[in-house]
């Protein structure tokens, strides 16, 4: 029974065992990574020179590949000269978990290297209002549209087909044209977000609302709902739950928007922390700002989940232990 | 014992003054030469045919035919929620145009608004046609008090059982006071003993309250335990057979079902709704012994 349990189809497992793969989920890629890092023999295709020798080229803390360093270390031991000394190391675009922990924290303490530059955390509030006012702007469109498309046939059939079309049209394509009409700021990162987002958040919002089961209209309308009242008193309460959760997905779909959306214009926020420090070599603060924005994209959504459990006690799905 | 012999058209003296009374109070809902034809892509079909029939006042009417008669369709059509090809529907004399509150009704599949406590659920046709909050939950409470919901009000549908939801939902198109209400299979859903006790509980709603009911079944000893009339359809295209005045006296109870004007108008609907003929042509239905089996020849149940 025991082992069984683990994998019975669509049951759910005991909260002790969701918990366990829960932290396990994480904390897998986590040894992963640390495997690759600290075991030697694992990966590490490169050498750091410690101390380079007679070899001319080589210097302290290069790193050069295990076969360039092979040769070299033949050569002086055939010519006689003093041997380069290294340890194996991987490439310098994989830092080891400890380094990019110290990032992390170091990222927010050292202050921007020009003067008019930003800290972390002011790059980061950055990118935050451009994905708030990209999805807000969006969904003050989307929402209604959608839910009125879900409601009347006329609405659905006059704008859906467009909306069909312009989904597949990438979002970063219209870049240019956001920076000539909006400028180099704000304006056209908000753009490309509510771009990405828009289209596919009208079509997800009527589908959803369609869904809702028409037989409630039906008995609505047996209550003398008047076919006006329908929309506000059944439609959108009915949906509300199922609205919310997409809103929540959606979401999400913004900030996958969002590296894109800031590297048009001037590059700003966390999208040019990043790129700064890529260009500088400091992988493991690329590596950390990454981590920021996901921490920040999952803690939201918890906070969200949390928070559509208590608007919506009636809704089943989110209640379900 | 003349079970057999007993004839559903006979009447007690009690159970023919009942029914004299009752065709003295006025007519609630009329229906003239009811006509609904589909049209596909296949071509037209013929769901009703004629039908034609009237309901008095308090009156309990059940509905019963073979799949296909059209049965839902009619109870949609006077509920205003689907349209005629032909023929009228009168309500106190003026024709049916849409749905509306003076025609409530009770689905099978309950439709409660979720997101909807059972009380605001009750309060809801209410409020629709502009009473104020505070006054409409006095009336839902009363009206959960009928039903025995009271301690329910502020669950949602989602934590009632099945029969707990219908009787929701039978308060929540009362509370209206509709002229007629309309139920459409309300108890198909529900387990065997909850069923039974529903009709019990429907049969005493309707002794305390003035409305009419227009009640869908396709269980026979239903119809015949609820019905004053019984309105039996035939299928293909849905036309009326008969309008059957049940014999069998009130008040009703579930031990009636062995007495004998029970059983005559049982014969009589079973006779209607699957005519002997019909079963004998209709090879598919019948069950024939097998020349394989799949058992141990020793090994018999029967």
């Amino acid at each position: 029974m025991e082992t069984t349990a683990w994998f019975a189809a669509r049951q759910e497992l005991p909260p002790n065992r969701r918990k366990l793969l829960a932290i396990g989920s994480f904390v897998l890629p986590i040894l992963i990574w640390c495997l690759v890092s600290y075991v030697p023999f694992l990966w590490h295709p490169m050498v750091r020179i410690s101390d380079p020798g007679a070899v001319d080229y080589f210097q302290a803390d290069m790193l050069v590949d295990k076969a360039v360093f092979k040769a070299e270390l033949e050569t002086m031991q055939a010519q006689g000269g003093a041997l380069p000394v290294g340890g194996l190391s991987n490439p310098i675009y994989l830092p080891p978990p400890h380094k990019v922990a110290e990032a992390f924290y170091t990222g927010f303490t050292t202050p921007p290297a020009s003067k008019d530059g930003l800290w972390l955390h002011q790059s980061l509030w950055q990118s935050i209002q451009v994905i708030f006012w990209g999805f807000l702007l969006s969904s003050l469109v989307a929402v209604p549209l959608g839910v009125l498309a879900g409601t009347y046939s006329a609405v659905s059939r006059l704008f859906e087909p467009f909306i069909e079309f312009f989904r597949y049209l990438p979002a970063p394509a219209f870049g240019a044209l956001a920076v000539a009409v909006l400028g180099i700021y704000e304006g056209p990162k908000i753009a490309i977000i509510f771009i990405g987002t828009f289209f596919q958040q009208v079509l997800i919002i009527s589908n959803t609302t369609r869904k809702l089961d028409y037989a409630l209209l039906e008995a609505a309308l047996t209550l003398g709902t008047s076919r006006l009242k329908l929309l506000r008193h059944v439609v959108i309460p009915g949906i509300l739950p199922d609205l919310y959760r997409d809103q929540r997905i959606l979401l999400g779909w913004a900030w996958t928007y969002l590296i894109v959306a800031e590297l048009i214009g001037t590059s700003s926020g966390i999208t040019w922390f990043i790129t700064q420090q890529a260009r500088y070599e400091h992988f493991e603060n690329v590596y950390a700002a990454i981590l920021m924005i996901g921490i920040i994209g999952l803690g939201t959504d918890l906070v969200l989940a949390k928070l559509g459990k208590r608007l919506f006690p009636w809704d089943k799905p989110a209640n379900k232990q | 014992m003349d079970n057999t012999t007993h004839d559903y058209l006979t009447q007690s003296d009690a159970v023919k003054a009942r029914f004299d009374k009752l065709k003295q109070r006025e007519v609630i809902l009329e229906v003239k030469g009811l006509n609904k034809v589909y049209k596909s892509a296949q071509g037209e079909t013929t769901a009703l045919s004629n039908v034609s029939f009237k309901t008095h006042r308090r009156e309990f009417v059940c509905v019963i035919g073979p799949s296909g008669c059209g049965k839902s369709t009619l109870i949609r059509i006077l509920a205003g929620l689907e349209s005629y090809s032909g023929g009228q529907v009168l309500l106190d004399g003026k024709p049916v145009t849409g749905p509306g509150r003076d025609r409530g009704m009770v689905f099978q599949g309950y439709t409660l608004f979720p997101w909807l406590t059972v009380r605001k659920n009750v309060m809801f046709g209410l409020e629709m046609n502009g009473m104020s909050g505070e006054e409409a939950r006095r009336e839902a409470d009363l009206w959960l008090e009928l039903v025995g919901l009271e301690r329910f009000a502020s669950a949602y549908p989602h934590q009632l059982s099945g029969g707990m939801k219908q009787r929701v939902a039978i308060a929540r198109a009362l509370v209206n006071q509709p002229r007629i209400l309309l139920m459409d299979e309300p108890f198909g859903a529900l387990d065997a003993q909850t069923r039974c006790k529903m009709q019990a509980h429907l049969l005493d709603i309707w002794r305390n309250v003035d409305v009419t009911i227009l009640f869908i079944t396709h269980d026979l000893d239903e119809a015949i335990l609820l019905a004053d009339r019984i309105l039996v359809l035939k299928a293909n295209p849905g036309e009326v057979q008969e309008l059957i005045e049940v014999p069998v006296p009130r008040p009703r109870s579930v031990d009636q079902l062995f007495t004998p004007e029970f059983i005559a108008t049982k014969a009589r609907l079973e006779a209607l709704i699957h005519p002997p003929t019909a079963v004998a042509s209709d090879e598919a239905e019948t069950v024939k012994p097998h020349m394989i089996r799949f058992t141990n020849v020793a090994d018999n149940v029967e």
